[in-house]
């Protein structure tokens, strides 16, 4: 028997160096309201690096959580959180399976960011997109979720099959927005 | 302290960390609990431990205005931050709620 020795030879191609500029993240989770805070702080510590504001931080986590929210319970209709399974058995409760797919692509300082659910679909996009509607006043949602994401964010678009699901999208350039008062 | 309490006519709602969706229904269904057995006429929200909020929040407090507003109830925030404000006028809550300093 004899022993190969294969010698590994590393040429210039095979070394393909991204540029440190861009950086690209994506994950898939259950569409269950514990997961939530685990999507906005998974986008916050991607980003920590550019040492963004307070205030920038708590725009794009207050916009991935819109939108994985709305994943959740309206996508996937999976209503409640914390407080029904706590004060009722779970199996009360039925979890509609699903997953949430977030994806987050950094280039220099500009964010993009990418909420996608395969569930239920929005029939007509305008009329969801207006501030305070919402279709679950009995949850005490306050329709103003897609208003948040466009406020908060610099871009937002989203796109919308009924039947197959939703795909939100948005952008943000950090460590650049000086403080905005909104008036009323 | 208790996040939920009774102090004379009025119930203080002590807000958690984060206050989303996943905590918002234990919040609503304790707040409408007290608001029923309790005679209560206006509703304090204290933000001072918040560190977080979405449009969940703006629903916490548009419920519970509803609850209490047809018979004069009054809605306050207290320890109001910057960001958290911010959402209320974009929500319009100025109107129905009172930011005490
Ligand atoms: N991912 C989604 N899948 C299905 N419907 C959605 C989705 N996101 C939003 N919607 C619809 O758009 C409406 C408005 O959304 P939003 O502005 O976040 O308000 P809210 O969540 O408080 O209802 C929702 O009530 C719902 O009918
Ligand atoms: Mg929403």
């Amino acid at each position: 028997m004899s022993t190969q020795i294969v010698k590994t030879q590393i040429t210039k191609t095979q070394i393909t160096k991204t540029p440190v500029t861009k950086n690209e993240m994506e994950i898939s989770f259950d569409a269950i309201s514990r997961n939530e805070s685990f999507a906005r702080v998974a986008v916050a510590a991607f980003v920590a690096h550019l040492n963004p504001t307070l205030e920038e931080l708590a725009d794009v986590k207050t916009a991935v959580s819109e939108a994985v929210t709305n994943s959740i319970i309206h996508g996937y209709e999976n209503f409640y959180g914390y407080g029904r399974h706590g004060e009722r058995p779970v199996t009360e409760c039925p979890i509609h399976p699903g997953k949430v797919r977030l994806k987050c692509v950094l280039e220099g300082d500009v964010l993009h960011i990418e909420v996608e659910d395969k569930g239920k679909g929005i029939a007509d996009l305008e009329q969801a997109m207006e501030p305070l509607f919402t279709t679950r006043p009995e949850l005490d949602r306050s329709g103003m979720g897609f208003a948040f994401m466009e406020a908060f964010m610099d871009d937002l678009e989203v796109e919308s099959v009924p039947g197959q699901g939703t795909i939100v999208r948005m952008m943000k350039k950090m460590g650049s927005t000086a403080w905005i008062d909104c008036e009323e | 302290m208790e996040d939920f309490q009774i102090i004379d006519n009025c119930l203080m709602v002590r807000l958690p960390e984060e206050v989303d969706h996943h905590l918002a229904a234990y919040i609503c269904e304790n707040a409408d609990r007290f608001i029923l057995q309790q005679n209560v006429a206006h509703v304090i929200f204290d933000f001072e431990d918040t560190r977080f909020m979405d449009s969940s929040g703006i629903g916490i407090i548009m419920g519970r205005y509803r609850k209490i507003a047809c018979f004069g109830g009054r809605v306050y925030a207290i320890h109001v931050d910057r960001q958290i404000q911010r959402m209320f006028t974009l929500a319009g809550l100025n109107k129905i709620v009172e930011v005490l300093a």
